[in-house]
């Protein structure tokens, strides 16, 4: 499993890197998959709302009403009903990319297995909705949806009568039939939505809108195909005709050629054996859970910052119950804690420079706690040999840190690129430990806990809490958010940055100068 | 890379998964049926004579009865199975012995089975018996037709109305 999700990974990265030349990063199109497949969810309804305003739902006017939507209303009914299909598909297309992607990502296991499973039906339902939706054309390929999909109901054996009796001739066509489909055509939708809204719940501020540039796009370009290649129908469904030669959705129907020859129950075992496999994918094998966050009472002031920036909502803030003077104190769900760190680099208390007490923050991880970053910053501080020295903090997840160490670079590894607090950035240059910093981790706009990479920005930028201080240069401050393939690209800024570092003044000689300038203006 | 050629490249990339979608979405084209075949869709929902006829109790099992239970007549529920023979042009090629439905084996039987034949002239016999009788079919129809390429002909059975009925 490790070596699929790998080599998927890789492809999604070599993708994304060449997305990433001809989109700006926000707009790379695999990194909003899941916006996108919401976009396409809200075209596909709104056209389908509108092509229902002239659509004929009996047995027998159907196929006309569609045909007249496409020949003589094709500016706008017509042009409606083919960016339904084609949105339709386009839904499919990115709804399966998200899905592999976040397999890929390893984002599905554990804390996150809740979102994994929550997807899988929705998968399913907007399959019965697209293939409800082709049988309502009442064209040959809506008679051969119809009839293969009935048949294989049937083979469950849990009908009465066979369903696909319904089409076994003309007179035996019913309207209630049709009624039913657009029913189901328009209550699938509506409840994958309701389970879409579950699929989000334990994720903080999901983006479900795609950038506007990436939206506008795609919009324009399913509007011209649907004006270049209008989606149109195979021809009146007539029982007393096999359909011959049928222009098949893939995207819908790719296993509808199967499922019409193969036996019952090599067909219903192997959906259900598939149905099973995708549902129980985040448990093969489980993942091997980092001990969640833990609160430190001691030092928490139930600022809410750990609660604010949580990409995943597993903290609370709750009545203080230790009977400090502060109002609230935080509580970590450990079950949705991914142990991304976060939490801790958002902790006010989270300062290195405390050396008369030991560096407990108001909430850390136990596993990696912020003491033991410390302590390997210090000993990769004292490996450096070479000027000018410089520290990389990055994450597990981004640009591949191992044999980068070298006598001018020492590496710490974080949990996330956001789980660094801003103060060790100014501990490091302030107490002399490095001449440079640089940040590194994920892929810009795809980090692996969501907001690692823009908490840390805003917050060097000082538009978050807690903000780097101001008398840390940043001349002296690099990040690269470069993803898994980024090995190049960050050995490459190394070397550009220890140029620029060896022409700065040393550290010492800054400092010296920031003195007289502060006695200056004592002085004024 | 100019931004005139990251236009470009997005276009182009547009350009690609719209195309790629309008394609999927009707193309390749997916043979059915062959061209020189027709289609015999042999279909139908009928219930089998009852295993046993209703019988009139005698006083004295009326009297056996539970009081709340007492009625004049037992009819068993189950139904007897029924035998389907198809044959075309001489050829049998389908003979069947279907089994009523329901756990108690007192719903009808069903039948649903295609056949694939050359096109052409043939002569179709189709046979049911419901009795439980094994010399004898109780209805048979027979038919002379001309398939064309690609025609379905379903057959379904309605007591009711005399036996098989051809749909042409």
């Amino acid at each position: 499993m490790n070596a699929l999700r790998r080599s998927l990974r890789l492809v999604f990265e070599t993708a994304q890197n060449a997305l990433g030349r001809i989109f700006p990063d926000a707009w790379n199109p695999l990194l909003n998959l899941g916006a996108l497949g919401f976009f396409f969810y809200w075209v596909v309804t709104v056209s389908g709302i509108y092509v229902y305003a002239f659509f004929d739902t009996g047995a027998a006017q159907a196929f006309g009403s569609v045909e007249t939507m496409t020949n003589e209303q094709w500016f706008h009914a017509g042009l409606m009903r083919s960016l339904h299909r084609y949105a339709s598909d386009g839904l499919v297309v990115v709804m399966l990319l998200h899905l592999l992607r976040e397999f890929a990502n390893d984002r599905y296991r554990g804390a996150r297995s809740f979102s994994w499973l929550t997807g899988v039906p929705v998968l399913v339902l907007v399959y019965v909705a697209g293939i409800t939706g082709y049988w309502l054309v009442w064209d040959k390929l809506a008679q051969y949806v119809a009839i293969v999909t009935s048949e294989w109901l049937d083979k469950a054996g849990i009908f009465g009568q066979p369903i696909a009796r319904n089409f076994l001739s003309p007179e035996h066509l019913s309207d209630r039939f049709f009624t039913l489909m657009v029913f189901m055509h328009i209550a699938v939708p509506l409840i994958a939505l309701l389970i879409l809204w579950v699929h989000l719940q334990r994720i903080t501020k999901p983006r479900i809108n795609p950038p506007r540039g990436l939206a506008v796009g795609t919009l324009l370009s399913l509007l011209v195909l649907s004006l270049v290649w209008p989606a149109t129908s195979q021809g009146p469904a007539d029982l007393l005709e096999v359909p011959a030669d049928i222009g098949l959705d893939w995207f819908y129907l790719p296993l509808y050629p199967l499922f019409e020859t193969l036996p019952g129950p090599v067909t219903w075992g192997s959906s259900i054996a598939l149905l099973v496999m995708f549902l129980a994918i985040p448990w093969l094998p489980p993942m091997r859970r980092a001990s969640p966050a833990r609160v430190d009472l001691v030092n928490c002031n139930g600022c809410a910052r750990c609660f604010a920036d949580c990409p995943y909502s597993a903290i609370t803030m709750v009545a203080r119950s230790d009977g400090r003077p502060f109002e609230r104190e935080a509580q970590v769900n450990a079950s949705l804690c991914v142990a991304c760190g976060i939490c801790a680099g958002a902790c006010p208390t989270a300062t290195p420079f405390r050396r008369a007490t030991p560096l407990h923050p108001g909430i850390d991880l136990p596993d990696l706690p912020l003491a033991a970053i410390r302590e390997r910053l210090h000993a990769a501080s004292a490996r450096l040999t070479e000027r000018p020295r410089i520290i990389v903090f990055g994450c597990g997840n981004g640009v591949p840190l191992s044999g980068l160490d070298s006598p001018g670079v020492g590496v710490v590894q974080l949990a996330c690129s956001g789980h660094l607090p801003p103060s060790f950035i100014d501990y490091v240059l302030s107490r002399d430990l490095a001449e440079g910093v640089v940040l590194t981790g994920c892929a810009e706009n795809d980090c692996h806990n969501r907001f690692g990479i823009s908490w840390t920005e805003q917050r060097i930028a000082g538009e978050r809490d807690p903000y780097l201080r101001q008398r840390v240069p940043r001349e002296r401050l690099r990040t690269l958010w470069a993803g898994p393939l980024g090995r190049h690209r960050l050995e490459a800024l190394l070397e550009t940055f220890a140029a620029e570092l060896s022409r700065l003044p040393s550290l010492a000689e800054e400092r010296a100068r920031r003195r007289r300038e502060l006695a200056e203006a004592g002085d004024d | 890379m100019t931004d005139l050629l990251r236009y470009v490249g997005q276009a182009v990339f547009y350009a690609v998964v719209v195309l790629g979608i309008g394609y999927f979405s009707q193309r390749p084209i997916y043979e059915h049926i062959p061209p020189d075949k027709a289609q015999i869709l042999l279909s139908f929902s009928h219930g089998g004579a009852r295993v046993e006829a209703c019988r009139r109790l005698s006083a004295e099992e009326i009297a056996r009865l539970p009081p709340g239970q007492r009625r004049p007549n037992t009819c068993s529920r189950r139904r007897l199975p029924i035998r389907v023979q198809l044959v075309l042009d001489e050829t049998v090629i389908f003979d069947q012995v279907l089994e009523p439905g329901g756990l108690a084996g007192d719903s009808p039987a069903h039948a649903y089975e295609k056949f694939l034949v050359p096109t052409g002239r043939h002569r179709l016999l189709v046979r049911l018996e419901d009795r439980g009788r094994t010399d004898r079919f109780a209805y048979e129809s027979e038919l002379v037709v001309d398939l064309r390429p690609r025609q379905n002909l379903p057959i379904d059975f309605k007591a009711d109305k005399g036996g098989f009925i051809f749909y042409l």
